[in-house]
């Protein structure tokens, strides 16, 4: 009986000190979250479309910034932290997302309906923000005249001598090594779906092998060409030009065989201001508001009406501009969603071999 | 200023030339020391702490370099041989045993690293042992023993690869008194038996005088005296010794007479005190008398004794054999005096006291033997 | 107790309640602990051997596959059950839970659980497996129900076995994945090989580096000791920027040796084994150093002095009195420094090259990416269990030596 008693008091001591703490907390509510990438392409945002969003609407705004990857959205939305609002996120994310309805189904109507945007900007649960691709990059000033234009340029270390950078992911690299092994940008992911497709693109990638330097995070990419350390890299055009603009660099890009992908706004289905974080979709998408966005950060615009109005001097470092849509290639987010697993897997045996 | 020793400097076992020591050109540590050591003696480095007397045996055991002189073994300057090619054994006050090693591997390490191994080595680890009473404990850790076993285990150690000279650190002051005075009659017990030359430090004037063959007697770096026990305590050549070593009066004075090797102080009171001259005093200058506790004497003989005072007691301390006093003179100068219990007058807070000039001695005020002096 | 024949129920009355107290000042730490590290790493594990997916979407097909004998094709009562549950867990949204558990263990199951559901709510027939054949042909190979029903549950061996780089057959043997595809015993391999040298790099620079603040008086060593916990303060970004731009081709390391004239062309000295090495050694150096610096600082001077007095050379001494001592502390740095260098995956994937990764980031890919958390959950236990060996390994090697 007194075991009982003093079993009971060591449990109640415990959770009466968490009834204390858990009375505090969720008195003052947070302002409505929205979380970017961080570093040029957040600060674009915050210009573009935040500072005017609280201006016209009184709605103040709180930045967060992370890296991607689903998981941390699903251990935010199962674990009921409810601290995010508007996130912008990778296609892959939005797929998986949404699929396990982490993100709140979006009403079209209220953004001027599906056809105002490009057909790739357009998803049950998402928007397009912006436009970006991948591409060769390299300094001027250490490769002379024309300088490489295709992904056989890039495979060819004869011609164009020095290390190359990519990506230390299978996704972009295998699409890349089909290119550049002849494979036209329409027949990519067809010939990836396949055993023997997947098998050329590895024996492509062997013979660049022992010339490549790999990278994990983008940011390092203008010093790795900036140093020398690689001739020429994968990379996003964005960085480099910034660079250009800001630090008076000579990066020089070619768009020839690009793959572009879109990143998307969604609302997390646990956001508790659902309706604000709707209205902030919806600032953010009207193309007067887009049409600021390439000031700022040079990318590829999702709006339809924005795309058209849009300074075509704006447009020239941009997805957006045609000239630079020569044998360019979406990014198949279904592919990668399918064979991402097998393909990284193959892909970290195939660097360690 | 110090000694000159009756034993000629090549004939010594290890001899101290001038040796000084100071650090960072500081004050020194140790001033122009001379001295010689015996070979086979129990020499005792007396001091309070801060004298001199650990610096000295650093700088013989090779952990300090001397900054001036030099130091002898058997002739041959120690200057530049390193501490592991003295072949001194050296016993520290922490004991300094090494805890990851058991008792026997410990008191085996000097010949280990001497390349003695096997039945050998064995024979004389146990030995050692048995030596220090530690026998069958050869495989206990240090921590698994108490202070005294620990000193003897050092002992041990120090004395099983035969050094020529072993050095001890004031190496009972972490004991307890009984333990401490236990150890000592060992060490000397030890000390004997093997005919082993022993240089000791310690600040306990008792331990010295119970230890020694002879006692150097070191303040503010300078040596003060060099004696046996008997002539450090009954003939101090300064009032530092004096004062230091045994238990002693002091009464401040002026000489008025001298006579030979007796002169007159008179100290406060107005009183005359007849004393033995130590040095060189006259008429005029300011001097400390001193008369031992044991030497005053209080019983029916005192009216032969040409120093004669009437005293009141102040404080009585009984100590079983013997008690102590408190007596103050009409000067109003106070001495402690000791007397064998049942010989005392008993009850009495006034008594008549005195005391043989032979046994007083006046040493020039104020003069310990100083640095450079 | 022992020892004390009076009252002896009384002393056990008080000691028991003494230890009470003792646990009533922990019981908030203990309780904190389960609630917020034990039980979800528990949790985490258990995904590494537990299948769910398919039983919650589809609850009658797993039942169903799990009692099928497993051989060739299930009869046409499975198939009707599984057409059944597709139509209905297209509705309520549950595909995706199967499609993508399917999925991980052959790939191509993903679009042909969402290509089938459509097709049976377009009115295709499933009244059996012929009739799903007929839908895609993959219904028709026994390799394609294999997999379901080792995706049955409720419990799996798929994650615990793809973690080495094994599988179960379509006759459930364990087999060996294809060569292209096994990654991850290597990876392991690899992992416990950089952490070792890390930790190895990290015992032979620490060592002096610790030897050294613990024999310098305290107004040198406390600057020094700042100086070598800097590292703590800067971000694995900036730090791993500084090491690029020091060890790069054209970085200041190179340069400076070649205008000395020591080497002829650059080095590769990062993007490689050498820059994984070189960069985590220097973030993990501390948590050997401060361990160590803590030994030695309690080995009293005497005892050095008492072996040189003794006849030990200074070489002797160090070796026979000195460094058995500090062994507990060195061990301990070493222990922290591999233990946590396991865990390490951004440095690598900033200054190393192809094949340097290590276990942590294709647990990171699969928490963070794919959202495959019964894969990240026996990788992460793969990394567990030789861990757990090396801290056992570990407080052996530390008690045999009393500090």
């Amino acid at each position: 009986m007194t075991g009982l008693r003093r079993l009971l008091a060591w449990l109640a001591l415990p959770a009466a000190l968490i009834g204390l703490t858990g009375c505090s907390g969720e008195s003052e509510p947070r302002p409505l979250t929205v979380v970017g990438w961080g570093g040029s392409s957040q600060e674009a945002h915050r210009r573009a479309y935040w500072q005017s969003f609280t201006r016209a609407t009184g709605i103040r705004l709180q930045e967060d910034t992370w890296h991607g990857g689903v998981g941390v959205i699903r251990t935010k939305v199962l674990g009921g932290d409810t601290s995010w609002d508007v996130v912008q996120v990778e296609t892959e994310d939005l797929i998986l997302g949404c699929e396990e309805g982490l993100f709140e189904p979006l009403e079209w109507s209220s953004l001027g309906g599906r056809d105002a945007f490009i057909p790739t900007a357009v998803h049950d649960c998402g928007v397009g923000a912006m436009l970006w691709s991948y591409l060769i990059g390299w300094d001027g000033d250490r490769i002379e005249g024309p300088g490489p234009r295709t992904w056989a340029d890039f495979w060819d270390v004869e011609r164009f001598p020095g290390r190359r950078g990519m990506r230390r992911t299978p996704k972009y690299t295998l699409e890349f090594a089909l290119m550049a092994d002849g494979v036209p940008a329409s027949q990519v992911y067809p010939t990836l779906r396949t055993p023997a497709g997947i098998d050329r693109a590895f024996r492509k990638l062997d013979a660049l092998k022992p010339n490549v330097v790999w990278w994990s995070s983008i940011s390092q990419v203008p010093d790795l060409l900036g140093s020398g350390e690689v001739a020429m890299s994968v990379t996003s055009p964005g960085r480099l030009i910034v660079a250009n603009r800001t630090e008076g660099r000579n990066f020089r890009v070619s768009w020839d065989g690009n793959i572009y992908a879109v990143d998307y706004w969604v609302i997390l289905s646990n956001s508790p201001r659902k309706a604000e974080a709707a209205q902030l979709l919806r600032h953010m998408t009207l193309p007067e508001n887009q049409m600021r966005l390439p000031q700022y950060i040079p990318t590829g615009l999702t709006s339809r009406r924005a795309g058209e109005l849009i300074d075509p001097r704006l447009r020239l470092d941009t997805p957006s501009d045609p000239n630079n849509m020569t044998n360019a290639l979406e990014l198949d987010a279904n592919f990668w969603v399918e064979y991402g697993d097998q393909l990284t897997q193959r892909f970290n045996a195939w660097l360690a071999h | 200023m110090t000694q000159a020793e009756p034993l000629a400097p090549d004939a010594a076992f290890v001899a101290f030339a001038d040796v000084g020591k100071s650090y960072d050109g500081g004050r020194a540590a140790v001033c122009g020391l001379n001295l010689s050591v015996r070979k086979g003696e129990f020499l005792t480095l007396l001091g309070p702490s801060g004298s001199g007397k650990t610096t000295t045996l650093m700088m013989l055991a090779g952990f300090e370099a001397p900054t001036e002189g030099d130091i002898r073994m058997e002739g041959r300057s120690l200057r530049g041989r390193p501490p592991h090619k003295r072949n001194m054994g050296v016993v520290f006050q922490n004991y300094a045993l090494f805890p990851h090693m058991n008792v026997a591997q410990n008191v085996q390490f000097p010949l280990q690293v001497r390349g003695l191994r096997g039945d050998a080595a064995q024979a004389k680890v146990e030995a050692a042992l048995e030596l220090v009473d530690l026998g069958g404990l050869g495989g206990r850790r240090p921590d698994q023993l108490s202070g005294g076993q620990r000193q003897r285990v050092a002992l041990a150690r120090a004395l099983v690869f035969e050094p020529d000279l072993v050095l001890m650190d004031e190496p009972l002051g972490a004991l307890d008194r009984q333990l401490r005075e236990r150890l000592q009659v060992e060490i000397k017990r030890i000390q004997r038996r093997l005919g082993v030359t022993v240089i000791y430090v310690t600040h306990d004037q008792a331990e010295a005088l119970t230890l020694s063959d002879r006692i150097v007697v070191f303040a503010g770096g300078v040596v003060q005296q060099v004696g046996t026990p008997e002539a450090i305590y009954e003939r101090p050549e300064n009032a530092f010794v004096a004062g230091f070593v045994g238990e002693n009066n002091g009464l401040d004075g002026i000489v008025t007479a001298r006579d030979g090797a007796t002169c007159e102080v008179r100290i406060a009171g107005d009183l005359l005190v007849r004393a033995t001259a130590v040095g060189d005093i006259g008429p005029g200058d300011a001097v400390v008398t001193t008369i031992r506790p044991e030497h005053v004497e209080t019983g029916t003989e005192i009216g032969t004794l040409c120093n004669r005072f009437a005293a009141c007691v102040d404080d009585v301390a009984y100590h079983g054999d013997h008690s102590r006093l408190r007596a103050i003179l009409p000067g109003g100068a106070a001495l402690t005096i000791r007397t064998q219990n049942g010989s005392a007058p008993g009850g009495s807070d006034r008594l008549t006291i005195g005391w043989c000039a032979d046994r007083c001695l006046a040493f020039p005020a104020g003069r310990v033997n100083g640095g450079g002096a | 107790m022992p020892g004390s024949p009076i009252e002896p129920a009384a002393g056990r009355r008080r000691s028991g309640a003494k230890r009470g107290w003792t646990f009533a000042l922990v019981a908030p730490l203990l309780l904190f602990l389960a609630i917020g590290f034990l039980a979800p790493v528990l949790l985490m594990m258990a995904r590494g051997v537990t299948d769910h997916e398919l039983a919650t979407a589809w609850p009658l097909t797993a039942e169903a596959l799990r009692e099928w004998d497993g051989r060739g094709l299930p009869d046409d009562g499975l198939a009707r059950i599984l057409g059944t549950e597709m139509r209905a867990s297209r509705q309520a949204a549950t595909l995706n839970l199967v499609a993508n558990r399917l999925n991980y263990d052959r790939v191509g199951s993903r679009s042909l659980v969402y290509a089938t559901a459509a097709a049976i709510e377009e009115g295709a027939p499933a009244e059996s497996v012929a009739d799903l054949a007929r839908i895609d042909p993959r219904w028709g190979e026994p390799a394609q129900w294999a997999t379901m029903r080792h995706a049955a549950g409720p419990l799996t061996s798929f994650y615990l076995l793809a973690s080495v780089d094994r599988r179960l057959n379509a006759d459930g043997r364990i087999e060996r994945v294809e060569p292209e595809q096994a990654v991850f015993v290597e990876i392991l391999l690899r992992t416990f090989k950089i952490s070792a040298v890390v930790a190895l790099l990290c015992a032979l620079l620490g060592y002096p580096v610790a030897y050294l603040l613990a024999s310098l008086p305290a107004r040198w060593a406390n600057p020094l000791l700042i100086l070598v916990l800097l590292p703590f303060w800067t971000s694995a970004l900036v730090r791993t920027t500084a090491w690029v731009v020091l060890l790069q081709t054209e970085g200041v390391l190179n340069n400076l040796l070649l205008d000395v004239g020591l080497i002829e062309a650059p080095l590769a000295l990062v993007y490689n084994r050498i820059g994984v090495y070189i960069a985590m050694t220097h973030v993990l150096l501390p948590f050997l150093v401060l361990p160590l610096y803590g030994v030695m600082k309690s080995i009293p001077a005497a005892e050095m002095r008492a072996a040189s007095s003794l006849g030990a050379t200074p070489a002797a001494a160090f070796l026979k009195v000195y460094f058995p001592q500090t062994v507990p502390g060195l061990a301990a740095g070493m222990i922290i420094v591999f233990t946590l260098a396991l865990g390490y995956y951004i440095t690598p994937a900033l200054v190393g090259g192809g094949g340097d990764q290590m276990l942590s980031g294709s647990i990171a890919f699969y928490t963070n990416q794919t959202l495959n958390w019964g894969m990240a959950a026996a990788l992460s236990l793969l990394l567990l269990l030789p861990l757990a060996l090396m801290l056992f390994a570990g407080r052996y090697l530390v008690r045999t030596v009393p500090a």
